[in-house]
């Protein structure tokens, strides 16, 4: 078993709120995790604590071993953590195939001069980048669209040149915030085929958030849930709908409330 | 599709090779005409062409930070008034300092230094460039109209510098005697390489990060590029060709003192690339040789002259009237500037020559 990523009672505490508790996760490389939990339960604040976006409060992340708590966002990424946002953030302005070349701008060799002049590693890390960069757009469906700009894409198809921007940073986790929201059932099916295809073809460990809960029923090897913050259940997807807790946090029971308060104190 | 097409063309390695004969054929034609030019044109004519030169220098430089890396910088005229003092103070004789500094005299190893124009202008840009990394770690703490006001606050500071640091710069007396070392081939030789760096460096993969930074600094970030790293590089970079321009400008108009950098320099090259349209090198250029050459052209209206038998006094300060009227009328009908973010290619000309063919009906 390789172990990618390994999350350690991560905390975060926003004033005095109280917005990730003592979560720990594991993903395995070759599996893909759900993270689930009601709005506002944590998952993007988990998200973006693992991505350096914010800082946490306690707790630690240990991606392939090594300690990447509080690092930068870039040095993060480059560690191989690709993520997309839940409102999807291109360069709205660029190309489509400019967008996802610039996610391999930390694997170029070639010095500015070199790109002044336009000469030797120059010439190999272009053709390289742009080839790669039509490979995963036609992987993606997009390759017809790659001069159009990224902001006159239909929702759907933004949604998946992000997956195509995160892949070219060519990461082992692929953290994908909210991937299906805004698609139909067709889609969705389609795109949970394409995660289990990518998953196995490239051996990554995946993570995602999504309110769809069949598509994360489907696809998901293991499934967190959190709520308040709170981590309340780990499991398969069997496991989790039939979890009283879990049932309790989506619908509300008078267990669960106690329960909760509890352990915010 | 017709993206499709174009797409295909972007391939084409004929079109590649045209496209590069046409570059190297169009630079033949301008260095053509600067060669009839340098001969034939009376000496104003060229002192326009020369400010046309040197403000499409700063224009394409500024445009880099502004433009295309989408940081509201508001520094150049400090970058400038350094690269004209530090290539000033190089090329000055030791006699001219002795006879120039009476309040103070200038400190002793440059007092007695004197480098020929092609070295003064490059330690102009090294050491314009190397303040610009400096600047940049406390500058690029903040975005957006933070940043505007903290480099804003350079430049200020930058002049009561040039005022104060009499045994340097001369203080308000400023620097004077220079040698009118800047011609026609300097200032455009400049041009064109500050243009090809700029250009080169934009369609590379740092020019992409650029943007991305422009477009959304945080999922640049994620996406693995340092923003901080290429934010200072690109300032060093564009300082560099402003220093230059500094000297290029110091030893075309022989005279400098503080009062000639204030912030309204930096202000009319921020209309420069606004006109010209934030992003677009083709646009900084159009606008940098339109207002240079513009402004000069709308004198007319400030002098005596008769229409149709009707005569006319002429007005004194006229032309800043019809100047400011056009601006308006540009950013209401063009507010993204001439060019918007959209560059001159080659392609794009052709492309839009068949389509005009085509509605002709030929």
């Amino acid at each position: 078993m390789d172990l990618l990523l390994d999350i350690r009672a991560l905390s975060v505490l926003f004033g005095g709120v109280r917005a990730l508790d003592g979560l720990n996760l594991e993903i395995i490389k070759g599996e893909i995790i759900g993270l689930i939990g009601p709005n506002g339960a944590g998952k993007t604040t988990a998200f973006n604590a693992i991505t350096g976006r914010i800082k946490p409060s306690s707790g630690s992340v240990f991606f392939r071993g090594q300690d990447i708590t509080g690092l930068a966002p870039f040095r993060i990424a480059r560690k191989g953590i690709a993520r997309t946002f839940q409102n999807i953030k291109l360069y709205e302005d660029l190309s489509v195939i400019e967008n996802v070349m610039i996610a391999a701008h930390s694997s170029i060799s070639y010095s500015f001069m070199e790109a002044i002049l336009g000469m030797g590693r120059f010439r190999r890390d272009e053709s390289r980048i742009r080839s790669k960069a039509l490979e995963l757009l036609e992987l993606m469906d997009l390759k017809d669209l790659a001069l159009e700009r990224a902001n006159s894409l239909p929702y759907g198809s933004q949604r998946k040149l992000e997956i195509a921007r995160a892949l070219a940073l060519d990461p082992q986790l692929l953290l994908l915030d909210e991937p299906v929201a805004g698609m139909n059932p067709t889609e969705t099916r389609e795109f949970g085929n394409f995660l289990l295809k990518l998953r196995d073809n490239l051996s990554i460990g995946v993570g995602v958030i999504d309110h769809d809960m069949s598509f994360v029923m489907e696809v998901c090897d293991k499934i967190r849930v959190i709520d308040h913050g709170i981590p309340i259940a780990w499991g398969t997807a069997s496991q989790i709908r039939n979890d009283k807790k879990v049932i309790g946090a989506y619908l509300g029971t008078d267990f669960d409330r106690t329960q909760n308060h509890n352990a915010t104190n | 599709m017709s993206s499709q097409r174009i797409f295909r063309k972007d391939f084409n390695s004929t079109t590649k090779i045209r496209n590069k004969v046409l570059t190297l054929l169009s630079v033949i034609v301008l260095l053509g005409f600067l060669f009839y030019a340098d001969r034939n044109l009376d000496a104003y004519s060229v002192r326009i062409l020369q400010n046309i030169a040197i403000f499409i220098i700063l224009a394409v430089s500024y445009n880099l930070i502004n433009g295309i890396m989408g940081q509201f910088s508001l520094a150049p005229n400090a970058f400038l008034a350094i690269g004209a003092y530090t290539s000033a103070i190089f090329t000055l004789s030791p006699e001219e300092k002795l006879r120039s500094f009476i309040i103070e005299p200038m400190i002793w190893p440059l007092s007695q230094i004197s480098l020929p124009f092609s070295l003064s202008l490059l330690i102009a840009g090294i050491v314009t460039a190397f303040v610009a990394l400096l600047m940049a770690a406390p500058v690029f703490r903040v975005r957006g109209d933070y940043l505007a006001i903290v480099t804003l606050g350079f430049g200020e500071v930058v002049q009561v510098l040039a005022n104060n640091l009499v045994s340097l710069t001369n203080g308000s007396l400023g620097l004077k005697g220079l040698y009118p070392f800047t011609n026609l081939w300097w200032a455009w030789g400049v041009c064109i390489f500050t243009v090809f760096c700029t250009v080169r460096l934009v369609n590379s993969s740092y020019g992409r990060a650029m943007k991305a930074v422009r477009e959304d600094e945080m999922a640049a970030e994620a996406m693995g590029i340092n923003a901080f790293r290429i934010k200072t590089f690109t300032f060093a970079f564009s300082a560099f060709f402003q220093g230059v321009a500094g000297g290029l400008l110091a030893h075309l108009i022989t005279t400098i003192s503080p009062s000639l950098f204030t912030f309204m320099f930096t202000f009319n090259l921020l209309i420069i690339i606004v006109i010209g349209g934030l992003g677009s090198i083709t646009g900084s250029i159009l606008a940098a040789i339109l207002i240079t050459w513009g402004g000069e052209a709308l004198r007319v209206f400030e002098e005596p002259s008769t229409f149709f038998g009707f005569h006319y006094e002429g007005i004194p300060g006229m032309r800043m009237v019809i100047f400011s009227a056009i601006l308006i009328v540009v950013m209401i009908f063009a507010r993204g500037g001439i060019m918007g973010r959209y560059e001159f290619t080659w392609d794009g000309l052709f492309h839009w020559f068949k389509r005009k063919l085509l509605i002709l009906g030929i």
